[in-house]
Order: structure tokens, then sequence, then C-alpha cells
């Protein structure tokens, strides 16, 4: 059901945790799937040097916050804030269907940290 | 890779035996049971035969089962083949908030044409209670459908008490036993059921067979119409090689009830107690007796993780179990059984259930053991949800709170 990309992410996903003192949070949650995903960047001038999430989900949840984390890392936040979670999902080479709007949220939650920094970061 | 099945309530392998007296029925004895020559000679005993065994696993007269397509098939048959002969007495159903979809969505379509149907609620260990049962009887009540054991948590259903009312009463009673056959003792005489359903492939027969137990004198409605077979209740040309694999399945059930039910218990036991002792922050879905709960069953939920992902990683090791999670249902809502718990949504999401069969062994167990508490460890260190108790007014349990 899931693709091998997918199931990379979800069994080694990348950047799972904390920063402390970051320069941003976002968390998104879904009320009918329940999952919740926290995101929490580090930017330096502009550039997102540092992101880490954590997540309650399934795989799908799991693979989609791992794989926004690899994207968003060295990019601008303005280039960050194009990521979609339909490029996610893309990067992942696709979700099962039924996943798509459910537990596609991962860049939801890094626009969501994105705008936490800039409300911080004035 | 090992492979452990723990998912025996969703389906069991085909027993070894079974098999062996299904195969002379594909080549050898093809015939159609209906045919009056040769061929049709040679298997329409058999049939008969797998209906005693059948009918002497359940303490029944073999003129009492029909043989039907699936567990499905004999729950549609018996709710909605009792509206339609009971229509002119009644039109009210009592069944219970946890049900199998099977009989679920059997009575929400009958409420979309008119029939009234009373879901007894259960407690938060899935207990009904048989006061309320009693008092949602009325004068149009005509069934009353409950079910043996639940499917999810394993809790077994009072259902010689829930006899008795419907007795009292005059009242239709069906169980859908495809749970608690082959596993706990089921007597028809003694339950004081009047329809009653078995599935096949729960009980190492194969997929697409069952059969429905209906006492006699019970007027119901035709569900599949076409020919005579099993005396004009059940039109179709019979499944014979599953029929008579379902007559073995349940002759060695019979046999080996006691035996069977004993391992899959102490088993089951062992790795209750091996979670409960190793892994903190969980919850028991299902009724804390285990004398109420079937013996092979257990459904637990571990705080702060998600089942899909739990199972995922369960299946990298081979072990095959299942969960209430919405992700693994296809649909977006947690189980309905957890939900009829009132188990808190984070948790209903996490619910996953080990359901063991006699073909389970020890080192199976103790090899979940060896890897269950890691794997929950992983995703808990994963979760936003995990230890975040020191931190005051956290957002992402305020979150769960809004979820």
């Amino acid at each position: 059901m899931y693709t091998d990309k997918v199931m990379d992410h979800f069994t080694k996903p990348r950047n799972v945790g904390e920063i402390e003192n970051p320069d941003g949070v976002g968390e998104v949650g879904n009320a009918s799937c329940g999952d919740i995903m926290k995101i929490f960047l580090k930017v330096d001038n502009d550039i997102i040097t540092d992101v880490k999430f954590k997540t309650f989900g399934c795989g799908a949840a799991i693979a989609t916050s791992s794989m926004v984390t690899e994207m968003a890392i060295g990019k601008t936040i303005d280039e960050a804030l194009a990521l979609s979670n339909q490029a996610v999902a893309e990067a992942l080479d696709g979700l099962p269907a039924q996943k798509m709007h459910c537990s596609n949220l991962a860049a939801d939650a890094l626009h969501e940290a994105i705008k936490n920094y800039r409300e911080t970061h004035k | 890779m090992k492979r452990i099945y723990l998912d025996n309530n969703a389906t069991t392998p085909v027993e070894p035996a079974v098999l062996e007296v299904m195969l002379p029925f594909f080549r050898e004895a093809f015939g159609n049971p209906s045919s009056v020559h040769w061929a049709g000679r040679e298997v329409s005993g058999a049939i008969e035969t797998a209906r005693e065994k059948v009918a002497a696993l359940i303490n029944c007269a073999p003129a009492e089962i029909v043989f039907i397509g699936c567990g499905s098939e004999g729950d549609n048959h018996a709710i909605k083949g009792t509206c339609e002969a009971l229509a002119a007495k009644g039109n009210h159903i009592i069944t219970t908030t946890v049900e199998h979809p099977a009989v679920l969505e059997t009575c929400r379509a009958l409420e979309k044409k008119g029939f009234d149907v009373t879901y007894i609620p259960v407690d938060c260990d899935g207990a009904i209670n048989l006061a309320d049962l009693e008092r949602a009887i009325t004068d149009k009540t005509i069934l009353i459908s409950v079910m043996w054991a639940n499917n999810e948590t394993g809790n077994i259903y009072p259902i010689e008490e829930i006899g008795a009312i419907a007795r009292k009463y005059n009242i239709r009673f069906h169980t859908d036993a495809v749970q608690a056959v082959g596993k706990l003792p089921v007597d028809v005489q003694k339950a004081g059921v009047d329809l009653l359903v078995i599935s096949g492939h729960k009980i190492g027969a194969p997929k697409g067979v069952g059969a429905l137990y209906i006492r006699r004198g019970t007027r119901l409605a035709q569900f599949m119409h076409g020919g005579h077979q099993e005396r004009g209740r059940r039109a179709g040309t019979h499944n014979v090689a599953g029929i008579v694999g379902l007559g073995k399945a349940c002759e060695l059930a019979a046999e080996h009830l006691k035996t069977r039910a004993a391992h899959m218990r102490r088993l089951r036991d062992r790795l209750e107690q091996g979670i409960f002792a190793a892994i903190p922050e969980i919850k028991l879905n299902g009724h804390p007796d285990r004398d109420q709960r079937l013996p092979n069953t257990l459904n637990v939920s571990f705080a702060y993780i998600e089942g899909e992902s739990l199972l995922l990683n369960l299946d990298m090791y081979g072990i095959a179990a299942s969960s209430g999670s919405a992700c693994t249902s296809g649909s977006l809502e947690p189980s309905h059984v957890m939900g009829a718990m009132c188990v808190e949504v984070s948790l209903a999401h996490s619910s996953t259930r080990f359901s063991l069969g006699h073909e389970t062994r020890e080192e199976d167990i103790d090899f979940v053991l060896q890897v269950l508490p890691e794997t929950v460890q992983r995703l808990r260190d994963m979760s936003p949800l995990y230890d975040c108790k020191k931190q005051q007014n956290c957002s992402t349990c305020q979150t769960v709170k809004r979820l």
C-alpha cells in the first residue's frame, strides 16, 4: 500500500525530535484522522538551517513529516512557503488515495512554523 | 523473517485435515449435489455429513442448518428475513452499539425502510446492561440481535440471559456467533437462540462458506431467490468443497474445544501480563475479567502512539496484528466499538488487537514481548503527545483536547 520511499522515511525517519530554543514552532492536527504534527525551525539570515519534527499518526503522517524536514532544510523562507503538501507526497512517490487528505499535512505544519517565526521575529 | 500470525479474529489458515477432506471435491467428486446421476449422488452425502457435524457442534438438528456463503450473508438473511416475515407483527429491532458491521449496517438499512432500531449502549468495559435491553422491548419488537462475542475486544455477551429474556417476551433472538464458535462452548438449546451465524474461515475452514442455524418453526423470508437448494431456504449451487471443509472444521472444533481454548488462554494471559508488566501507560480495551473475554483475544491501547504505525512496525518483525485506528479501516473514524466504549479518541486510534490461534506457539508470544516494548518506545519518542506533562499548558495537549 505504501511506496518504498514512504516505508524508508517511516522506518528511518529523518530529523526526529525537538530543537531547543527554536526560532519557530508550528503544529497542525486533523480531527477526523487524529494526526498531529509539530515542526520546529532554526532560521539564520532568512535561510532555514534546521528542522525537526514530532508526529503522532500513521505511516503516511510520519513519512511526510520526515520528508518535509529534508525538503525544507537549506531553503529560504519564501521557498519553504512555496512547498505544498502535494509536493511532499510526490517526493515520496505518492500516497494512497485515502491518505492524501488526512495524513498529508506536513507542509501545513511547516508553514505554521514559519508563520510563528515571522510573528516572533518582526 | 519470522511469520507470527496474531490476527486469527480476522481469519484463520485452513487446517491441514480440513484441506485434505476438501481436495477430492474439486476434481474427482465434482458433481452438483442437486443432480440425480452418479456425479451428484457422489457428493450429496458429503453435504449431509457436513451438516450433521455443524449441527453437533452447536447442539441442533441437522435440518436446522443452512449452508451460506459468509457470515455477513447469515446476518443479513437472519435480520432482513425476520423483518420481512414478521412485518405484520411489528417493526422494532433491538441490538447493541458494538455489533459487527454486518449487523449494524443491516439495521441502518432497515431504519431507512421504516424499521425502528434500539442500539443498546455498552459501558466503558464494553458490557451491556440487561435491564437496558429488557426496558427497550415494546409490543412492536420482533427481533433481538446480540453478538455472542465481540471481534475487537473479545468480550462475551450474556447470551443465555438474553435468550431467557427473549423467550419471556416471545421475541425472536439472533446472535452473530462468528467469533464464539470454536473458542467457546456454543449450545443453541441452552442459549435459547433462534438464529445463529457461523463463519467457516474463522475456525480453520476456507473463506466463502458459513452456516446459519434456523430453529425449527422460525419463519424467515427467503434471502437468495433461485433454485430449491437447502430445502428452498438458500438458492445457489452448493459450495461442496467449502461445505465439506466447514463440516470437518466443526468436527475438529468440537473434538479439541477444551484443549485449544486452554492453550490459547494460557498464551493470551502470558501476552497480556507481559505487555502490562513491560509497558507503562497502556489501557486494556474490553472486560477486565479475563473470563468475560474470548480466550484468544487481547485488545490494548498504547497512549501517545497511533495504531497503524505500530502495526507497520510489528509487521516489519513479521508480527501480524490489527488495529482500531481510522487509518487501517479505510474510513476516517476510529473503531465504532472503541467509540461505543467511550475510549478517548487518541487511545482509540492506538487500539491494537492480538488474536491468537490454536497454532500460536509459546515462542511467538516471547518474540512479541521481546520487540513490542522497544517498538512502542520508539514511536513514543517520535510523538508530540509523549512526555509533555512537564510543560505547563502544553499546546499539543490543547490540540488533542480540541480533537
